[in-house]
């Protein structure tokens, strides 16, 4: 990869020249991320750096919109319904998809390509097609049960999202937990039953903590999903379980307002929390199987 | 008897070819005991919405069972003539219209025939429970009919209805693609109400032209990425990571601030003298804008697979190629690409097939020439309400994107798209 030392003068402009080219694309990627962070920091209702700002001026500075954030009654409410719907719709994914993973990976199934197939179609098929098809069948859903079983419209308002999410984010905890069942060995649980242990000891003292980073690693993904999630949310939501991405859109596409800058620079603090998460699992799950030295 | 002849037995006396297919069976059962719930909750809350959303594109049940009788009698009606109805269509319809404007169900039945024909929602408005209940049983019916609107008695009226009695329709999917039916045939609709088959065109060519930018740009990233010193790859491979983790909202709102007219790039290139203040591009709320950020949102998913493709490629073979005389760009072009190309198609097919479907985007960033048909979806799920056209428009999205699945598994084998 470095340059020989007897490379020709095309060669060095060349190798010079493309390490420029890359940097220039590395910068495309991160810098429209980077560049809201000192934005919402703004004194000012303004989407640009203001004069103050790049004189450094600390009255150019505020936290402004962060308050804002916090003391807006929708932002908050958006904020709870997030930390609601998430969740729920991840410990629904983990726990099915955790248990088919395994099924999955067991030496014989029948059709297997089919149920692999059906089970990942959620992520094959485009979210505006997904979301149209949900909003025809779930409004049908909801107003069974809120007619014949008299659940209460804001109950089920939540479950048709978390049902929905839960759906969506199915397909990464397969992929994540059975990936890693690939480089389980199976000898161990033989063993486990071998000393008297029944099937439900042995999943969650031997194979359970095993696969956990998979896992955990799926879950992540299945909690993002959900977590950054707004097709679905609109077509399907009512105005009660607005979450924070679609507060955000209605933002941007209404009245916006510098306080989407700071809910989106908060949402990077923890996109970076989440990444770091799942690269340790994932170095973690890798040493642990011999496949990387570092 | 010779031992060769006599059945192995397991340790249980049963024969060892049978014991075995038993415990065969018994491990077959308890996987698909482990999957049955998820299978059951993917095929509940996704597969049977996406059927329903099928059936809905042709349902057509509305109109038959709103005025049944009024399609009964319509059924001797010669459509190809040029005589309305006979009376007794007028007296199926008058008793249907009493049953319908009774439970309030007429206007429903006339926003469906206005998708057909205009003019029919406020036919079936005007024809309420007042004005019915003047009529004059004694006398004939259509005359009075006519009174409430004279379109009651036109051929076109009666055509529409004639036509949309079937239970079934393909009205949804020819409106789709900008054509109608008419008593002699299936026509295309006039110049200016025909929008959905440019819609289609033109989100196929912005998501060809965005797959083609992640592609120019994530290429070089993956190569860089995958012949580094591991220490280094994976310091850069977080700038890529990043924006993958990061919200979609998060990403549109930045790339909204960057390209305003008022925002941080045209202020750096009028700050730096480039442009003139008064000048200022318009790079948002148009189809520049939809391509920009959604190449930037996408790229990671172009990145990703082309990355671990290329980190299998030893670099041995490029050595060998040159040591044998090639020049770079012949060694690169004759030895590498073509090592790479199953990356390419697993980010492109990822890639396009992402950005096909792609709505909150070019919602935000595309204004009026930088949007996509996933917006016509949604115009018609929330503001039309015309959803027969939705599930129309979506079912032909989906068939593209199978289609699209269904060639690209030819080519390259849907197994070797790697997730990172």
């Amino acid at each position: 990869m470095s340059l020989p030392s007897y490379a020709s003068t095309g060669q060095t402009v060349w190798y010079y020249s493309f390490r420029v080219i890359c940097g220039l694309i590395f910068a495309f990627l991160i810098i429209p991320i980077l560049v809201i962070i000192p934005l919402s920091f703004n004194a000012q209702d303004f989407f640009t750096f203001t004069p103050e700002m790049l004189r450094l001026d600390p009255a150019g500075f505020s936290l402004k919109h962060y308050q804002d954030f916090l003391s807006d009654s929708g932002w908050q409410q958006a904020l709870r319904n997030s930390f609601i719907i998430a969740p729920i719709a991840t410990v629904i994914a983990v726990s099915f998809g955790t248990l088919a993973a395994i099924g999955l990976s067991q030496s014989h199934v029948p059709f297997r390509g089919t149920i692999m197939a059906i089970l990942i179609s959620p992520m094959i098929v485009p979210l505006i097609i997904s979301a149209t098809g949900m909003f025809f069948f779930y409004s049908k859903m909801g107003n069974f049960l809120e007619d014949q079983l008299g659940w209460d419209q804001n109950f089920v308002g939540y479950i048709k999202i978390i049902l929905a999410h839960a759906a969506l984010g199915i397909p990464f905890v397969i992929i994540t937990v059975t990936a890693t069942l690939v480089g389980f060995d199976k000898s161990l649980t033989r063993a486990s039953a071998n000393m008297g242990a029944g099937p439900v000891r042995t999943f969650f003292k031997i194979q359970m903590p095993l696969i956990l980073p998979g896992v955990i690693s799926g879950g992540l993904f299945a909690f993002i999903t959900s977590f950054d999630e707004v097709v679905v949310v609109i077509f399907i939501g009512s105005a009660n379980q607005q979450t924070l991405p679609w507060q955000m859109f209605t933002g941007l596409r209404e009245q916006i307002s510098p306080t989407i800058l700071a809910v989106a620079t908060i949402l990077v603090a923890i996109s970076i929390v989440l990444l770091t998460t799942v690269e340790l699992l994932r170095r973690r799950s890798e040493r642990l199987r011999g496949m990387s030295p570092g | 008897m010779t031992t060769s002849t006599e059945p192995v037995v397991a340790a249980d006396g049963l024969p060892l070819k049978r014991s075995l297919a038993r415990a065969l069976r018994r491990q077959k059962i308890r996987a698909l005991l482990l999957i049955a719930p998820l299978l059951l909750f993917i095929v509940l809350t996704f597969l049977v919405p996406i059927g329903n959303m099928l059936l809905r594109s042709v349902d057509n049940a509305i109109v038959e069972e709103t005025i049944p009788r009024t399609v009964e009698a319509l059924r001797g009606w010669d459509e190809a003539g040029d005589v309305p109805p006979g009376e007794d269509v007028f007296e199926a319809l008058y008793a249907d219209m009493l049953i319908a404007t009774d439970a309030k169900r007429h206007t429903r039945l006339g926003s469906r025939l206005n998708y057909e024909s205009s003019g029919m929602s406020s036919l079936f408005r005007k024809t309420n429970e007042r004005r019915l209940g003047r009529f004059e049983l004694e006398q004939p019916l259509a005359p009075q009919f006519e009174d409430i609107d004279e379109d009651w008695i036109t051929l076109e009226t009666w055509r529409v209805i004639k036509s949309n009695s079937d239970p079934v329709t393909a009205g949804y999917f020819l409106a789709a693609m900008d054509l109608r039916a008419t008593p002699t045939g299936i026509e295309p609709v006039s110049d200016l109400q025909a929008i959905y088959v440019k819609l289609f065109v033109r989100t196929m060519i912005l998501s060809v032209t965005i797959t083609a930018m992640c592609f120019l740009l994530g290429y070089p990233i993956a190569w860089i990425l995958a012949n580094l010193p591991s220490r280094s790859a994976n310091m850069l491979l977080i700038l890529v990571l990043l924006p993958f983790w990061t919200s979609l909202l998060v990403r549109t709102s930045a790339w909204k601030v960057l390209l305003q007219q008022q925002g941080v790039i045209n202020d750096l290139l009028v700050w730096v003298g480039v442009l003139a203040d008064d000048n200022r591009l318009a790079m948002i709320n148009n189809a520049t804008g939809t391509v920009i950020a959604m190449t930037h949102i996408l790229l990671p998913f172009m990145i990703l697979p082309l990355y671990s493709v290329m980190k299998t490629i030893s670099p041995t073979y490029l050595r060998a190629a040159k040591s044998l005389g090639a020049t770079d760009w012949t060694a690169f072009w004759r030895v590498y690409f073509p090592q790479s190309v199953p990356g390419i198609g697993a980010g492109a097919i990822l890639v396009f097939i992402l950005a096909i479907g792609y709505y909150i985007t070019p919602e935000l960033v595309g204004g009026t020439d930088g949007t996509f048909i996933s917006n016509r979806i949604y115009y018609h799920i929330s503001s039309s309400l015309n959803w027969g056209l939705a599930a129309a428009l979506a079912t032909i999205l989906l068939a593209m994107v199978l289609a699209l699945y269904w060639v690209y598994d030819r080519l390259v084998g849907i197994d070797n798209v790697k997730l990172g």
